[in-house]
């Protein structure tokens, strides 16, 4: 403290004392850097999603009410779901497509299960913003393709829910989802 | 405003010099925290607790910025919600118990900060304006502390909320309604939960206003120091970087261990149990405290425990508790001696080390339940807690034979001082 | 002129107190009721989970919710707890569904949208013990069993207050006055701070039988429901004890390089100049 004062301290040699002096003032601010920056870890992860909303991330959802034609919206993540009965004739029309020629080139086979072809379950979010296409209501607008169509910026998706005019960038997303029984769907 | 040996800022790149030309915003920095302002090189260990005071204030809104992203004020999801925060919300349970410990170690600060300011003289001329907006803080964090204090809606929370407005139903004729104005209801409900957050994210801002008012009335005349006697000369001083930087930030090192300490093992030491019980206003807890640091304040108001002639007692408990601080205010004009520090006052500094006393009885006995022996003991406290400014401060400083001062500061540090020789004898 | 007023403000509080003082002089008494007397403090509890260095005892945290979920639960519920928080205990996914299964908890019919149940799902909370309030006061005697998630934290020294509660029903002592012995539905327990519980002791020898095969004796059990009820109080306290150990430990090395860079600038002022 102020009192305690240092007589007659030897003088250090001159050189080597401002250099061992600029290192300990250099780690100190170097250290208080760091525990700075390690203190930002929890400040900016607290806004990740917290643990009961990853919690819910997977649904099982009914079909057996899902005639061949129809589709439904379900809830996963809290955002919509289409799951769609396809038709044969739906079917053959997303078939009938040169892959080659897509923005996003896939096959129905590649977005559906195996012997589960006329399942169609892909997220009900439009690659482009993120608006919910329509078609899977009754007489909703299905788009030039037959599949669906986002209203907010005209985004066309065919049979398969590829994307075919617009300016979405990408198919309607294929979620993970399993079947529990022939009945039950299991997404996530 | 400086002193005229104060370092002047020279933008050291032509960036600098454009900025300084334009918004000398650096040149603000440099004056006021950096090598630019000069201050007394005497000063001691319990000088650094204003800067503490700076870094607990800015803890508290970054972690209650923090804790308002994931915090409902809403009555029935209030209490659910600050559980959310502990179980679920990433970090979540550090935030909150930082933002909890951080508010105990705020106020333990501040009240060495204040109490400096006691022994020291702090608040004399030509400081007062530094004493006064000091107390506009303190009083601006009370109750800002009071609110958030509130918000987890637990049973201590709905219970200070019922308690502490029921103060000022203690006011003739406009208590009962200012209560209810003031609770927008006849008790603690979704609406005060609603104003008491609103007004808790508010008012830190309002304190970050004062501190700068109250940083920049302090750079008008400069620090004090633990002499008290003026600055005269530049050997008196060091600039406040790097010395006092790196002073504080040691300290500050060393504060935030301790307050890692509590935070990380022992979290709930300062809380009350009972918060964790969901606000319910049907049953009131056996015993209901406020948060440590009301205990004095709390002691002072339930000593008045008899009316006094025609003043009921709860009227004059309330009006002893705002009171006890309001009267800070006057201190800068009923403490006249010309002497600041109480190093040289003898008799001054034996009050003073009574007033601890009385102040950590008064603490002790404001956290007992409201039963004897507490009671009594806190009366006697109180009674010299005002006798101590009232009475015995104004008197004191007209009788008191202070002790030799030294000539400057530098003479107190290093035992001579080369100019006093040079200047004529006082 | 400002202080003589303040002197004149001093007097009026300093007497306005003297005459308190005088009057509580007058009608000094010391607090003296049964309570005081005859409520113990608890007794003494260690847990795995108690020091800088505490860790949850896995197996211990299974036996207190297994006593839980077959005795405690008739009546006390666990409203902050989901299923998922389980895995913390060590329970696997599976494990922790099946778990769920076991509840049937509040759900909409999707057909018709009537209130019903369906059985629990890990993201679901334990179901409450009673709708509310008044259910639970008509169906204990008018005391509501209090939620248990946080009560390790709500009450004073509070997994030890839990273990000695369990633990410490007994015959009310001889000395007891009349005024203070349990009535009707009323239990003797010095734990409890007014030394009558509306809880009539739950656990008895053998009572449940512990899978680990640990002896259930009540003593036993007491332990395990106080160390189950510290996780559900704070699930977090495992993370909040591992992190404090670096955090301090590099707090302390930067506060002493703070306190050596401090020193070096300083060795210049501090010396007496030639």
């Amino acid at each position: 403290m102020a009192e305690e004062a240092v007589t007659d301290a030897p003088e250090l040699a001159a050189g080597d004392g401002v250099r061992r002096r600029d290192f300990i003032n250099i780690a100190a601010v170097s250290v208080a850097g760091v525990g700075g920056l390690s203190t930002l870890v929890p400040l900016i992860s607290q806004m990740s999603p917290s643990a009961d909303v990853l919690a819910q991330s997977s649904t099982e959802v009914d079909i057996s009410a899902i005639e061949t034609g129809q589709a439904i919206k379900a809830v996963f993540r809290s955002q919509p779901v289409f799951i769609r009965n396809l038709t044969p004739a739906e079917i053959t029309e997303a078939n009938e497509v040169a892959v080659a020629s897509l923005r996003d080139p896939q096959t129905l086979a590649e977005r559906t299960l195996k012997s589960k072809e006329n399942w169609l379950i892909t997220m009900a979010v439009c690659t482009h913003l993120g608006c919910v296409p329509l078609g899977a209501g009754e007489g909703e607008s299905r788009g030039e393709f037959g599949g669906y169509f986002c209203p907010c910026h005209g985004s066309h998706y065919d049979t398969a829910a590829r994307i075919r005019k617009g300016p979405a960038p990408l198919n309607l997303e294929v979620p993970d989802y399993e079947f529990v029984s022939d009945t039950v769907v299991k997404i996530g | 405003m400086s002193f005229p040996w104060a370092n002047e800022y020279k933008p050291s790149h032509p960036f600098m010099q454009w900025m300084d030309d334009r918004l000398p915003l650096p040149r603000l920095v440099y004056n006021s925290v950096g090598a630019g302002y000069p201050v007394p090189r005497n000063l001691n260990y319990w000088w650094n607790f204003g800067f503490m005071a700076l870094v607990c204030l800015i803890i508290q809104i970054v972690t209650g910025i923090i804790l308002a992203m994931h915090f409902a004020a809403n009555d029935t999801v209030a209490f659910d919600s600050v559980e959310h925060i502990m179980r679920d919300v990433n970090w979540g349970w550090l935030m909150r118990y930082v933002h909890a410990n951080g508010a105990a170690a705020f106020f333990v600060v501040v009240y060495v900060h204040i109490f400096r300011g006691f022994y020291y003289g702090s608040y004399k001329a030509p400081r007062e304006m530094v004493w006064l907006l000091g107390v506009v803080l303190f009083l601006l964090m009370m109750a800002t502390a009071f609110m958030g204090y509130v918000l987890p809606w637990g049973q201590m929370s709905f219970w200070a909320a019922k308690v502490i407005t029921g103060l000022f139903s203690a006011i003739p004729m406009v208590g009962e309604p200012l209560q209810q104005w003031l609770l927008g209801g006849f008790a603690p409900g979704n609406a005060t939960l609603n104003r008491f957050f609103s007004l808790h994210y508010l008012l830190p801002f309002v304190i970050v206003g004062v501190v700068v008012l109250h940083i920049w009335a302090l750079h008008i005349p400069g620090s004090s120091n633990p002499t008290g006697v003026p600055v005269k000369s530049e050997s008196d001083t060091v600039p406040f970087f790097p010395y006092f930087i790196a002073k504080d930030g040691w300290t500050v090192g060393a504060f935030l261990f301790f307050l890692a300490a509590v935070t990380f093992y022992a979290p709930n030491m300062l809380g009350h149990p009972d918060n964790y019980i969901p606000a319910n206003p049907m049953s009131t807890p056996a015993h209901i405290v406020p948060d440590w640091y009301f205990w004095p304040f709390y002691a002072i108001l339930r000593a008045f425990t008899t009316d006094f002639f025609f003043i009921p007692a709860k009227l004059m408990g309330v009006l002893a508790m705002f009171g006890s601080i309001l009267i800070w205010f006057l201190l800068p004009w009923l403490d006249k001696s010309p002497v600041r520090s109480a190093s040289y006052r003898p008799l001054y500094r034996k009050f003073f080390y009574v007033l601890l006393v009385a102040m950590a009885v008064l603490f002790y006995c404001g956290g007992a339940p409201a039963e004897e022996p507490y009671v009594v003991i806190s009366q006697i406290a109180a009674a010299y807690y005002f006798a101590h400014f009232l009475i015995i401060l104004p008197i004191v400083s007209a009788i008191e034979r202070p002790d030799p001062l030294p000539y400057s500061i530098t003479e107190a540090v290093l035992g001579e001082d080369e100019s006093a020789a040079l200047s004529p004898a006082e | 002129m400002i202080r003589i007023l303040s002197i004149l403000v001093g007097l009026f509080f300093t007497v306005a107190l003297a005459w308190s003082l005088l009057t509580g002089l007058l009608n000094f008494e010391l607090p003296h009721t049964v309570e005081h007397e005859f409520h113990e403090h608890p007794k003494e509890l260690h847990l795995a989970s108690d020091g800088a260095f505490g860790k949850f005892d896995r197996q211990q945290l299974q036996r207190g919710f297994q006593v839980y979920k077959e005795v405690c639960a008739a009546c006390h519920s666990l409203r902050h707890v989901a299923f998922r928080d389980l895995a913390a205990l060590g329970y696997n996914e599976a494990e922790v569904k099946a778990i769920a299964v076991g509840y049937q908890v509040d759900g909409i019919d999707p057909n018709t949208g009537e209130a019903t149940t369906r059985v629990g799902m890990p993201t679901d909370y334990f179901p409450l013990a009673f709708p509310n309030d008044v259910a639970a006061r008509a169906a204990n005697n008018n005391a509501i069993p209090p939620d248990l998630s946080l009560m390790t934290k709500a009450r004073h020294n509070g997994a030890a207050y839990v273990y000695s509660l369990l633990s410490g029903y007994q015959d009310p002592p001889a000395a007891l006055p009349e005024d203070n012995r349990p009535g009707e539905g009323l239990y003797y327990n010095p734990y409890f701070a007014n030394l009558n519980l509306a809880m009539a002791p739950p656990l008895n020898e053998g009572i449940v039988s512990f899978g680990d095969g640990t002896k259930s004796t009540v003593e036993q059990m007491s332990k395990d429901v106080a160390a189950f009820l510290v996780w559900t109080a704070e699930p977090k306290l495992e993370k909040r004890k591992q992190t404090g150990l670096p955090v301090l430990g590099f707090l302390l090395f930067a506060t002493i390089l703070g306190f050596l860079s401090y020193k070096s600038i300083w060795a210049d002022k501090k010396k007496k100049k030639g």
